[in-house]
């Protein structure tokens, strides 16, 4: 019955949003509160149904409801019971319906939240959200329905894809989808403003938060993602330029791009136009994604299934871009800034400048990613770009934008005078140059990484500056110290909540240098009781065991790991055997440390135990990038926190 | 000179180093992908290219000591003779779709510098003698370690 009771509900819950979009955008033309409220009721609606449907796919997957195909592709009666649950977006329906439901989630708060304010784009803003989810619901009633009944019910089932069996593919997608679909509240009061001609501020105050927790998500999906590769796929690194990560990386550099213009607006009015179109882009570009991933035209590591998904993505996609094209185009006149630039050395100017950057960045992105699409339509060969292009051109960019990220906060607004610059900036060059120089003395050869490192040590520096100068004023009218600092965060939770989450992308950033700059490994055969060197550590291999576990078999390898001080370090990477899986698939063992990490890969190895071939990583700095991302979280918290009014 | 073409001017300036950028990393990176009937058609040694195809059967030789990795793919038209120093990545076997990174050296043989195992999503249905060699393997490994 599962598969029928699950089908029945999200048609009605399709015919609902549909209904729920036309009618609130209804109340919005007539101005009549009770078409308003009855879309609002359908949105409700949606939600519920949208949760009965998610709990039920759940539900299938806990009892091993094998009629349901995409359960029983999906799991099998050796799955453990927790990644069973993980395993309801292990794959594209799944994903669909969980996007679906944060997105009826997301519609939920938003009734609860603007309900009573922003009353006339509120009406258009339900009308949006409902026909995204209204599209997604198409996706899962015709291309890709996650409740297809399969008949006749095998006894059990395919499996769990194994490297999904991982705590991080708890937390990635939902963290990604969460950032994903958070995108779509900014899009649809841009959408709502347009509309309505109300195309001021309005929006982007109210949108402001969303605007932060989506962009949080998106990051923390990012950094899971790359975590996840790190500790599971066994290549020692966290990032490949691979077309998935690309699509998920797009969206963020656009959405950060948002981020930064919407103070422009708040504070000077200008950008009205920019502002809307980046948030268009941004939400595109998340269909967009989806769209490359899931059509297949585009090889990526990430295995998906493919099929008619990506036509409907790219039309929707079309829609999405050409009704924002023709509304832009209708309230051209209203779209002008009321602002000019006054100065190129001003917060403006380096604001813009920001902007460009990254949206350069999201661009060379693109490039890299539909390059072989381009080369191939246009050419004929079969040409790709690889890590080397991403890395080269964008490398320069992100060093930029490091730069800007000590500029653009303290540099004065309109005009910055020479005394402002030499007030804000002079210590923190003077720091930054000796940085450069002690860096160099140190013995760094890489010319980005001195770079990399002395600007982070800039910006940091201006950080300090700042600080140190409000602090200060703080303490004139009487304060302590402590009670000082503490005021500033919470009295200026936005400004501070900003820099916090400043020094959360340096922290990946020193992480990200370092372990290119200085990871260093080696791969070699060893047998049994033989011992080998790396970096000041030495790695000898003790033996060979095997066990069974609930859904494989594993073969462990025992290596005991010394560096002169403290104990020896056992670690023991394994091969797992999934009895119906093609491959063997590799569980990496590691100690992770903020100087550097000792990361062992099980290879090849004689099946008497005598041998075993094992590479061997010593990784630096790769953890900062993890600490960056709690820091990052640390600042969000406080930049969403409720701006106190004025001091008591 | 207005601010307005001090911006335009700067935005041209910024675009046109993006487009050097893009143009000089595209002619530095770019790696054809070429089937082993067209590597041996027509194979510039020195150039980076992407060579697919099957792993060959019985053409895998492997040596735990020295890393040298040795194999022929195949595009059922041609084969080319292809070496690597390193593990192999466990999706990698004979009889299976492999890409690998690299280029055509003059001695002629394809050097990878990377090994990329065609991984597919749909898992074979289970079959006794899958099972029973993974139960042999384990029972030779638990068998022979000193635990």
């Amino acid at each position: 019955m599962i598969p029928e009771i699950g089908y029945g509900a999200l048609v009605a819950a399709l015919l609902l949003a549909l209904y729920g979009t036309v009618v609130a955008g209804v109340g919005g033309r007539t101005g009549r509160a009770a078409f308003v409220e009855s879309g609002q009721h359908a949105a409700l609606g949606v939600f519920a149904l949208l949760t009965f449907a998610f709990a039920l796919l759940t539900y299938a997957f806990l009892v091993f409801d094998f009629s349901v195909q995409y359960v029983a592709a999906n799991t099998n009666r050796g799955t453990p019971f927790y990644y069973r649950i993980t395993a309801v977006w292990g794959a594209l329906e799944g994903s669909i319906i969980l996007w679906a439901w944060m997105l009826s989630m997301y519609t939920l708060i938003v009734i609860l939240r603007h309900r009573r304010h922003a009353r006339e784009l509120y009406p258009w803003v339900l009308t949006v959200m409902l026909s995204v989810i209204a599209f997604f619901l198409l996706v899962m009633t015709i291309p890709a329905p996650p409740f297809r009944r399969l008949s006749p019910v095998p006894a059990d089932g395919r499996g769990l894809n194994p490297l999904l069996e991982d705590s991080g593919m708890i937390t990635h997608p939902v963290a990604l989808y969460l950032g994903f679909t958070g995108f779509a509240v900014p899009f649809a009061f841009a959408m709502a403003a347009l509309i309505t001609r109300r195309v001021g501020d309005a929006w982007i105050t109210t949108t402001r938060r969303w605007t932060i927790v989506a962009w949080y998500f998106l990051s923390l999906g990012l950094l899971i993602g790359g975590w996840w590769s790190y500790h599971v796929l066994g290549w020692g690194g966290y990032w490949a330029w691979d077309p998935v990560e690309n699509a998920a990386f797009m969206p963020w550099l656009t959405g950060t791009a948002f981020l930064h213009s919407v103070m422009i607006q708040e504070r000077r009015r200008m950008l009205k136009l920019w502002n809307i179109a980046l948030v268009v882009l941004t939400f595109s570009l998340t269909l967009f994604g989806t769209f490359l991933t899931r059509s297949g035209v585009i090889a990526s590591v990430h295995a998906f299934t493919q099929g008619s998904i990506g036509v409907f993505f790219l039309a929707f996609l079309a829609i999405v871009v050409l009704t924002a094209l023709a509304l832009l185009a209708l309230r051209w006149d209203d779209l002008r800034g009321q602002g000019e630039l006054d100065a190129v050395v001003s917060r403006e100017s380096m604001f813009l400048l920001n902007n460009v950057m990254l949206v350069a960045a999201a661009f060379t992105v693109f490039f890299g990613t539909i390059f072989p699409l381009l080369a191939e339509a246009t050419r004929g060969v079969k040409v790709s770009v690889g890590a080397p292009f991403f890395n080269s051109v964008n490398v320069p960019l992100f060093l930029g934008l490091i730069f800007l990220m000590g500029v653009g906060p303290l540099i004065a607004w309109r005009r910055a005078s020479f005394q402002n610059l030499v007030r804000n900036f002079l210590w923190p060059v003077i720091v930054g140059i000796a940085a450069a120089a002690v860096f160099r003395l140190l013995g760094v050869a890489s010319t980005f990484a001195v770079l990399a490192l002395a600007l982070t040590v800039f910006v940091v520096a201006t950080i300090a500056v700042d600080f140190a100068r409000a602090t200060r004023a703080r303490r004139r009218l009487g304060e302590r110290v402590l009670p000082a600092m503490g005021g500033l965060l919470v009295r200026h939770n936005r400004r501070y909540g900003g820099f916090v989450i400043h020094l959360g992308i340096l922290l990946v950033t020193v992480g990200v240098t370092g372990s290119q700059a200085w990871s260093v490994q080696d791969e070699l055969t060893l047998r049994r009781g033989e011992s080998t060197a790396l970096a000041g550590y030495r790695v000898r291999f003790d033996g060979l065991a095997a066990s069974e576990e609930s859904n494989h078999f594993k073969v462990t390898g025992t290596f005991t790991v010394t560096n002169g001080r403290g104990r020896p370090l056992v670690l023991s990477p394994a091969k797992k055997f999934y009895p119906r899986d093609q491959a063997p698939i590799a569980y990496v063992d590691y100690r992770l440390g903020l100087r550097e990490d000792v990361y062992l890969v099980l290879g090849d190895f004689a099946r008497d135990g005598s041998q075993a071939t094992v590479k061997l990583q010593v990784n630096r700095l790769v953890s900062w990038i993890w600490l960056g991302g709690v820091v990052l979280t640390l600042g969000t918290v406080l930049a969403i926190l409720p701006e106190r009014k004025k001091a008591t | 000179m207005t601010q307005r073409a001090k911006l335009i001017g700067g935005l041209a300036v910024i675009a046109l180093a993006l487009a050097y950028m893009i143009y000089a990393g595209v002619t530095q990176s770019a790696v054809y992908f070429v089937t082993p009937a067209e590597l041996k058609a027509g194979a510039v040694s020195g150039k980076a290219y992407r060579l697919g195809g099957m792993v060959v059967p019985g053409s895998v030789k492997w040596d735990p000591a020295t890393l040298d990795l040795a194999f022929v793919l195949s595009d059922g038209a041609a084969t080319v003779p292809v070496r690597h120093k390193g593990t192999a990545p466990d999706l990698f076997g004979e009889g299976r779709g492999a890409v690998v990174e690299g280029r055509w050296t003059s001695d002629g043989y394809f050097k990878a510098t990377l090994i990329m195992a065609k991984h597919s999503e749909e898992y074979r249905a289970p079959h006794e003698s899958g099972g029973s060699a993974y139960k042999d393997l384990m029972k030779t490994l638990s068998g022979s370690d000193a635990k």
